[in-house]
């Protein structure tokens, strides 16, 4: 590593933050740019699988939290994008690096949503998961994206206790009512431990090394757990994992280690619905390609 | 046309910069940025300025240190020490 | 009173029904900025169907979730207009363009009601309005010359005062709408 690198190195792991125009090192600015923008093709795809269900959303209320959500979540992705942008990458070349299969999406993203149990549960745990790494960003040494993190968080703030109040509505209701989220937990526990990555260890994690992370995969999952965990078990409801226990001793949690062949296998691509989310990323493209076109020519 | 959002939060406070939005013109930019930052009520003010309309400066040159008109420039302990002594007076503590 | 409330019901369904389709482009707009912005005015409208079938469920003796939701489609007293599924940006906006215009007509003459209530609810509601035309006006300045949206205009102008029929597309609609609701018995909380 050259000199200069090696004081960049030195200045962010000391809690530097750089802005656009500042002198990058090539890998910090590789890495920061592919990381980022798999963050915005997640708000993106994030959004269809809970589209459908505002279309079917059971009370006025409900139906107006949830397109505020989603609503969110296409503006973090506009947030998102244009820090992306101003790193040298336009939105469009992203856009089509998505829907090709070129860059990448999280995990939770490329699941199909069954019934109103999975929007309770989304909007509970997997925001819940998605907050953890967000505050983890809060510190990122790169300070615009650091800047929209706090817009971010502060929104997400809302969804959490959204989802909370679907759950907790859901709970209180009829004995169907409560096997919706029974059933839906069920099914997103695998993708849920699996959300934040694999057990690299901090110091092997350039993400962290950079700093563009402040925190490993392991210790945000064990906050995830500890936070949400009790929260489950206290509503009557199980988690499908017969490890997954608190150890006294270390303060840590235990649980069956997740698939990570799953993870791989589903991130680059082949989740059950990532072709038909992405088929429908393509064709609402194309069809409003005309509408860009005219905007760009006056 | 990149526009830059300045946002205020509450009155009296300073504008700050809040993101940028792409947008075909004015009339476009101030609905975006309408929402983009306040569909929440979260803002009291919105600033909202082309990219291009806006000078970047950076570079400031002192090469002389002039800190004459800084505070820096003035460290008084010593003089003042010797003032006292000479006037047989103590620092105000002391008394 | 049920005078008022068949009233309250015929701009609720619109703006119910109007918000609904309108709320179907959150997350595939053209562009992102605009897709932040049109999931507005869809909660905006609403927010609006809300409010109004909250006075006219005073009246009835019911809630606003139950007008919204539990009547049967040939119930709704909505605009045709408002009723189809339009997946072309040039057909909706210029629904959206010619809803407002219909719109703001309508609320002129209710804010001029001897009915406190009405007037003060349709003042606060136009005030909020008065940010869906200027969006409408501004993309229909930017589509003027498109033949597709002056087709659409054209299309579509015929259906704004039309409310006798149902189309089967708001079968379709109320179908998916109160699916999740109709899976349990009357009365449940969600």
């Amino acid at each position: 590593m050259e000199q200069r690198e090696r004081e960049f190195l030195e200045y962010v792991q000391g809690g530097g933050q750089v802005e656009a125009g500042d002198w990058l090192p090539d890998e910090y600015r590789a890495r920061l740019r592919k990381f980022i923008e798999m963050h915005g093709n997640s708000e993106l795809m994030g959004v269809l699988p809970e589209r459908e269900w505002i279309l079917r959303a059971p009370t006025l209320q409900r139906k107006l939290a949830l397109t505020a959500k989603v609503q969110d979540e296409v503006g973090h992705a506009q947030l998102i994008y244009r820090v992306v942008e101003d790193l040298g990458k336009p939105r469009e070349e992203c856009l089509d690096d998505l829907i090709s299969g070129k860059s990448k999406f999280h995990n939770v993203f490329h699941y199909p949503t069954k019934t109103w149990g999975d929007v309770g549960v989304i909007a509970w745990l997997v925001d819940a998961a998605a907050i953890i790494s967000q505050k983890a960003l809060l510190k990122c040494s790169y300070a615009p994206y650091a800047r929209i993190m706090k817009k971010i968080c502060w929104e997400e703030s809302f969804h959490i206790l959204h989802g909370r109040d679907v759950i907790l509505t859901l709970m209180n209701g009829t004995d169907d009512q409560r096997e919706l989220v029974q059933e839906a937990l069920n099914r997103w526990w695998g993708p849920l431990m699996q959300f934040h990555g694999n057990p690299i260890e901090p110091e092997q994690d350039p993400m962290f090394v950079w700093r563009i992370k402040s925190q490993g995969n392991d210790e945000a999952r064990q906050q995830f757990l500890d936070g949400y965990v009790p929260q489950i078990w206290e509503l009557g409801l199980t988690v499908p994992d017969p490890e997954l226990r608190k150890d006294e001793e270390s303060g840590r949690w235990l649980y069956t280690e997740p698939d990570w062949d799953e993870l791989m296998h589903v991130v680059t691509g082949h989740g059950p619905k990532t072709e038909d989310r992405l088929d429908l990323r393509r064709a609402a493209r194309e069809n409003s390609a005309w509408v860009r076109s005219v905007l760009l020519a006056a | 046309m990149i526009y830059e959002v300045f946002r205020q939060e509450r009155k009296g406070q300073a504008f700050q910069h809040a993101g940028s939005i792409e947008a075909a013109d004015e009339r476009f930019a101030e609905s975006y940025a309408r929402e983009q930052y306040g569909r929440r009520g979260e803002s009291q003010a919105l600033w909202v300025v082309a990219r291009d309309s806006i000078m970047r400066i950076e570079e400031f040159v002192d090469e002389l240190n002039r800190n004459y008109h800084r505070v820096d420039g003035y460290p008084l302990k010593e003089k003042l020490k010797e003032a006292r002594e000479r006037a047989g007076t103590a620092a105000p503590r002391d008394r | 009173m049920k005078e008022r409330a068949q009233l309250l019901l015929e701009i609720a369904d619109d703006e119910l029904i109007l918000g609904w389709r309108d709320s179907e482009w959150t997350g595939i707009a053209p562009f992102l900025e605009e897709d932040v912005a049109f999931s507005s005015i869809a909660q905006n409208e609403v927010g609006h169907a809300r409010a109004l079938y909250e006075l006219a469920a005073r009246d009835l003796g019911t809630t606003a979730d139950e007008l919204a939701f539990d009547r049967k489609p040939e119930e709704y007293c909505c605009s045709e207009l408002v009723e189809l599924r339009l997946p072309e940006w040039e057909r909706t906006i210029a629904r959206h363009v010619l809803y407002e215009q219909a719109d703001a007509e309508r609320l002129a003459r209710l804010k001029t009601s001897d009915d406190a209530e009405l007037a003060g609810l349709a003042a606060k509601i136009d005030r909020e309005e008065v940010y869906h035309r200027l969006h409408a006006e501004m993309w229909a300045e930017r589509l003027q010359a498109e033949p597709r949206f002056i087709a659409a205009l054209d299309e579509l102008r015929p259906l704004v005062d039309r409310r006798k029929g149902q189309s089967p597309e708001l079968a379709e609609l109320w179908d998916e709408m109160t699916s999740v609701r109709r899976s349990q018995p009357a009365g449940t909380t969600w």
